[in-house]
């Protein structure tokens, strides 16, 4: 109960930084797309850990559990649920991009593809 | 000069997050830390309001049902925009994935990924119909069913899908999800009002119209998410 | 909860190999490892729900989508 109370917010920050470390430096762009699901991974995480409350069980009411000051809450779970179906698609939809882009350029290198330099 | 932007961004949003987290003690809910106001609401009259024992559908399908819509309309254009990007300066004959080499699989895992297609898709259909009773629910019922499908395209060379079949299903499902919105806006006064008798809770068929939207939401997802998988495989990569 | 602190560590560990990985298969797979272990945490903070959506989609489909695209352009990172 003590050691892991900074622990989940220190996960999900850690690993929002590596996913954001990996978008700003690397230059591969499969590897770009890599780092936006760590940090989309992250977020969530990060949301789910500010819902959770010690000592409370998840909001599903049973025959014999239906004391609702003893469960977690339900919005964040929610809003993550269609978060993490939003993310898949915007995942794919960004492979597509990098598909055509190594179609027309013969390249993942940003360095390499007029127009992406930064 | 990169490295040193990259870092300096990193540190701002590290010291940021720590600072206003260090005001969300994680796990903890005294008197003056308590997040839960809304929630609160949610949690003592959702069985009541819904009839769905399950308050995280509750909530996704009752109090903010209008928001799962809008959800479902983002992956239908994110789904479309990567079919287009897929498929539009068509090169002739870059259609087909076998002529790369693949090796056909063998037996034990193309009679063995056919056996498991039903019941895969009736494991995902069981999750949606079940969403408002137990841990589950149309977008995980429809993700385990796209899985079913890849299951198939990873064992059976050459499968393919019939994107007809995909497009109507999925229509069907999108238009039945507005449909009963509207409806529930002309019987009771706003939009997915929740216009069917709620039965008795713990019930398969109770919670009014939540089944009936979870259904139609894990076809769609389901539909959408293999659509997306079957353009994957399908495009060739003119490389 | 020494639980959560062991899987997170293995969380974060995992994160840094699909930051450090040249074999792009190779980040990916850690990355699904990513989402497997944030699946299980999903489970232990009381989110049923959101594990049974990150096992799906996360550890599943995502990863198998990546293996396609990284089979359309090239493997390894130069």
């Amino acid at each position: 109960m003590t050691i892991g109370n900074p622990m989940m917010y220190v996960g999900a920050v850690g690993l929002i930084m590596i996913g954001l470390f990996t978008v700003l430096s690397k230059r591969n762009l499969i590897k770009i797309i890599v780092g936006l699901t760590l940090l989309d991974t992250g977020v969530n995480v990060l949301l789910i850990a500010i819902g959770y409350i010690h000592n409370r069980t998840a909001p599903i009411v049973t025959r014999t559990y239906t004391d609702p000051t003893k469960m977690v809450d339900p919005i964040p779970q929610a809003l993550v649920l269609t978060a993490i179906v939003i993310g898949l698609g915007v995942t794919a939809l960004a492979l597509a991009l990098a598909i055509r882009v190594y179609g027309h350029y013969k390249t993942l290198d940003t360095r390499k593809i007029r127009g992406l330099k930064w | 000069m990169r490295a040193f932007v990259s870092f300096s961004v990193l540190a701002l949003i590290v010291v940021g997050l720590a600072l206003s987290l260090s005001h969300i003690p994680f796990g903890n809910s005294t008197a003056n830390t308590d997040r839960m106001h809304v929630a609160k609401y949610y949690l003592n009259n959702g069985v009541k309001d819904t009839g769905a024992p399950n308050l995280v559908t509750a909530v996704v399908l009752d109090y903010r049902a209008l928001d799962t819509l809008g959800e479902v309309t983002v992956l239908f254009i994110a789904s479309l925009g990567l079919g287009i990007f897929l498929s539009w300066p068509k090169k002739e004959g870059s259609e087909d994935d076998d002529k790369r080499g693949l090796p056909p699989a063998s037996l034990i895992v193309r009679r063995g990924s056919q056996f498991l297609f039903p019941l895969i898709l009736l494991f995902g259909g069981y999750i949606f119909l079940h969403g408002h009773l137990t841990p589950g629910g149309g977008f995980q019922g429809g993700s385990v069913i796209a899985s079913a499908f890849l299951l198939m395209f990873l064992g059976n060379t050459g499968y393919r899908l019939r994107q007809k079949t995909l497009a109507v299903t999925e229509s069907l499902a999108g238009i039945t999800f507005v449909i009963i919105g509207l409806i529930g806006l002309g019987v009771g006064g706003y939009f997915l009002n929740n216009f069917l008798p709620k039965g008795s809770v713990f019930a398969l068929f109770s919670a009014g119209v939540i089944p009936i939207l979870y259904a139609a939401i894990g076809l769609k997802v389901g539909a959408e998410l293999a659509g997306i998988v079957a353009n994957m495989f399908g495009s060739g990569s003119e490389g | 909860m020494i639980y959560i602190a062991i899987l997170t560590v293995a969380m974060l560990i995992a994160g840094v190999g699909a930051y450090f990985f040249r074999d792009l298969i190779a980040a990916v797979v850690a990355c699904a490892a990513v989402s497997l272990i944030a699946s299980v945490l999903f489970y232990l903070l009381q989110a049923p729900d959101v594990a049974m959506a990150e096992a799906a989609i996360g550890a599943g489909l995502t990863t198998a989508i990546f293996v396609i695209a990284i089979r359309k352009t090239g493997r390894y990172e130069k």
